[in-house]
């Protein structure tokens, strides 16, 4: 064994936080980036301002337990709803992954969004790469403060509005502007401003790529979805080595590609040089591309030294865009949003909920007639007063009594009403122990039934 | 806790505590050689896995939480005995949060609770509470519209074995009622049940044998007049029922002899602890209009 090899160092397990300066970089891909950028936040801080009939078009109404969407009223009840919406959001996250690779992290994702934004205030304030490197290092001079301070007045100033912007989906925004104005928040409102403006802030402003290198599960476990034809941005070794610079490349008999001006390195936002292969902390937003384009335009050598490709086509083989795991993924969301569109569509305004009486099977009318009774809950999810007609059917000769007046069959928009009700049978006709009838709430042309057990009349 | 356990939970506790602190420093850094790849010798099919470090912020958050253990074992009890300096338990939360809802809901109350019964009744807000209470509370022996079951009575309509004032209503919620009929059997014999059971029934107004009635009768008399009176129609401070009319508590008429040769036993339970001085008014008032209507 060498000396070499006996020696040993210590190494820190906890690394302190080397702050990233990603160099700015223009180009197709960072243009497509700026886009997103733009309509994705513009609907964000938009949105809710948008009004429909005298009501907010978009409110998640927490405190009333009901979610208005473009004219739509979501109840408590409608929640499955939601869960196939986050399945179908879930598969469209694997589709798109199998199918092109990490596209959410590099174009859509909020934390990628928000962080560009950051930045690019960063910029505006502090200058490029190197001039913020700089400004760092310096000691405290007033224009080192100046510069500091106005990009921590655009930080907290853009992470206030987005903390208020926030709370506004989920309480009038109109209102909720008033009340800021007139500063008498209510205690939740003011939580919550204030906690999603600190989480923008330190998100985008301070943690960046720490969420995607330590944070996120999808950056983890995205790989599953990869196959050797998943679209990934890499760098074409074959083309690009042996790498080589300045002098060197001059006298080298047949230097690769690559000048080796390491500006992938310099504009990469979570710090990872790229010609070291596919790495679970490239987050696909396409910088390096961009920015080897330049150079390798400027270079007069082709393009795309860099680029989206797969691992196939980079080894010389064909790459298949159909494999069965974009068609399987492909299908079940298909599946998916057929069924959820289709359920949407035909869900009912009128829900109800039928408690048999737990204290006796059945009752006796008279010698010839048997009745149970139930606990009928009837919520009105429409947006009109509503008046309801009961019957009964699965048997012959059954017919629904109810002790309350007809005005109690009636509910408001969002009301619960609850009213015992009989369903009555002779004796003869229900003399099996249990039966299978169906109960049917009517209200105009909607309808909504549930199946419920009767209780017949055998000794 | 005995003293035993008590210093043995400290004891463990905070020697945990002082352990992860060792664990975290001790763990922190790592002697490698140094021409290593760092790996963490975990190999799976040729992919070794990096030693990566983590980002120091993360040793933070150990650290965050240690001091927050610190001080929840000071504020909050965890240490054996010790109850804290805040003194929390869940019994005083569960009181604290017990007495807020009482105070809400009696404020709630206030519009009406102090009414006139005949006003209370008309009260919309006052009976759809009634109506709630009685759903909850009632409605699992008396059905939910109140029409009662076998062994469980009618609360609609104008036949009341304890009376249907509504102070009589009230007492019935409040401190529950025990109806007994005693078994007669021994004292009848046989013979005397089938004549009592005939005078019975033909005070409902059915025909019976004229021989067994009548016997039936002094039987009656003897026995059976002490509670349902000489005329029958009963009497409201036992409980006894009117067995002149046509409703039978205990299912038909048929049972008449099973009832008088064993004995019959009804409880209603008590509701003034379960609920309070309020709700027992509110939902004495709803069972009280039911039969007003």
């Amino acid at each position: 064994m060498s000396t070499q090899e006996r020696e040993t160092i210590e190494l820190n397990l906890y690394q302190a936080h080397k702050k990233i300066y990603p160099r700015e970089v223009k180009g197709r891909f960072q243009f497509k980036r700026k886009l997103a950028v733009v309509v994705l936040l513009g609907l964000f801080y938009l949105v809710p301002w948008l009004q429909m009939g005298g009501e907010q078009a978009i409110l998640f109404d927490l405190p009333n337990r009901r979610f208005h969407i473009l004219g739509l009223i979501l109840w408590p009840q409608d929640f499955i709803f939601l869960a196939l919406l986050l399945i179908i959001a879930a598969f469209s996250l694997f589709f798109f992954t199998a199918l092109a690779g990490r596209l959410w992290c590099g174009y859509a994702c909020p934390q990628t969004v928000w962080t560009e934004v950051f930045i690019w205030m960063e910029q505006l304030t502090e200058g490029g790469r190197n001039q913020r490197m700089k400004l760092d290092q310096a000691p405290w001079t007033w224009n080192k403060f100046r510069k500091k301070t106005s990009k921590q007045i655009l930080w907290v100033t853009f992470a206030l509005w987005t903390g208020f912007t926030f709370v506004g989906f989920f309480t009038p925004i109109r209102e909720l502007a008033n009340h800021i104005w007139i500063w008498q928040l209510g205690p939740w409102e003011m939580f919550w401003l204030f906690f999603y403006s600190f989480a923008t802030y330190g998100n985008a402003g301070f943690l960046r790529e720490q969420v995607c290198l330590y944070m996120c599960p999808y950056a983890r476990f995205q790989s599953a979805m990869f196959d050797k034809d998943s679209l990934i941005i890499s760098y074409d070794e074959q083309r690009g080595e042996p790498r080589m610079r300045g002098k060197k490349r001059r006298t080298e008999n047949n230097p690769g590609d690559c000048i080796d001006c390491t500006l992938c390195v310099q504009v990469c936002p979570t710090g990872i040089d790229i010609r070291d292969g596919l790495q679970y902390e490239c987050i696909a937003c396409a910088a390096c591309i961009d920015a080897c384009d330049e150079v390798m335009e400027k270079s007069g050598m082709p393009k795309g030294l860099i680029r989206y490709t797969t691992e196939h086509s980079l080894s010389g083989k064909p790459s298949r865009i159909l494999r069965p795991r974009v068609i399987l993924y492909a299908l079940v969301l298909f599946g998916l949003i057929t069924g959820f569109v289709t359920a949407f569509m035909m869900r009912s305004p009128i829900s109800i909920n039928v408690l048999h009486d737990r204290n006796t099977f059945y009752r006796m009318v008279d010698s010839n007639t048997i009745e149970n009774v139930y606990t009928l809950k009837i919520m009105n999810k429409g947006r009109e007063t509503a008046q309801y007609q009961l019957s009964a059917s699965g048997l012959p000769e059954l017919s629904v009594v109810t002790d309350v007046d007809s005005d109690m069959l009636q509910a408001e928009p969002g009301q619960l009403i609850s009213v015992p009700i009989k369903i009555r049978a002779p004796k003869k006709i229900a003399n099996q122990r249990i039966h299978n009838i169906l109960l049917s709430v009517m209200s105009g042309q909607h309808k909504n039934s549930e199946e419920v057990k009767y209780f017949g009349y055998k000794k | 806790m005995n003293n035993f356990w008590h210093w043995t939970v400290i004891v463990i506790v905070i020697v945990h505590l002082i352990a992860y602190i060792w664990l975290l420093l001790a763990t922190a850094k790592k002697k490698v050689a140094k021409n290593d790849k760092n790996t963490t010798g975990h190999e799976w099919d040729g992919i070794v896995e990096l030693d990566s470090p983590m980002p120091r912020w993360w040793l933070w958050l150990f650290v965050i939480s240690i001091i927050f253990a610190a001080g929840y074992l000071y504020a909050y009890p965890g240490l054996g005995n010790y109850q804290g300096s805040l003194n929390w338990s869940q019994q005083k939360q569960f009181q604290a949060h017990y007495d807020k809802v009482t105070e809400a809901r009696n404020k709630s109350f206030a519009t009406f609770i102090n009414k006139p019964i005949d006003e209370l009744v008309n009260d919309d807000k006052a009976m759809l509470i009634g109506s709630r209470i009685f759903a909850n509370n009632c409605a699992l022996c008396h059905g939910s519209d109140a029409q009662g079951a076998t062994g469980f009575p009618n609360l609609t309509d104008d036949d009341w074995n304890w009376g249907g004032d509504f102070e009589q209503i009230l007492t019935s919620v409040k401190t529950g009622r025990n109806g007994i009929m005693p078994p007669l059997a021994p004292a009848l014999g046989e013979e005397g049940v089938k004549q009592v059971a005939a005078y019975v029934r033909s005070l409902s107004s059915t025909e019976q044998d004229a021989n067994l009635v009548a016997e039936g009768q002094n039987k009656f008399n003897m026995f059976c007049a002490a509670c349902h009176g000489t005329d029958g129609k009963g009497n409201d401070m036992f409980g006894a029922p009117n067995l002149t009319d046509n409703i039978w508590l205990h299912g038909t008429s048929e049972i008449i002899e099973t009832a008088i040769y064993e004995g019959l036993s009804g409880k209603m339970p008590a509701h003034a602890e379960i609920l309070d001085e309020n709700r027992v008014k509110l939902v004495a008032a709803y069972v009280y209009s039911l039969s007003k209507e």
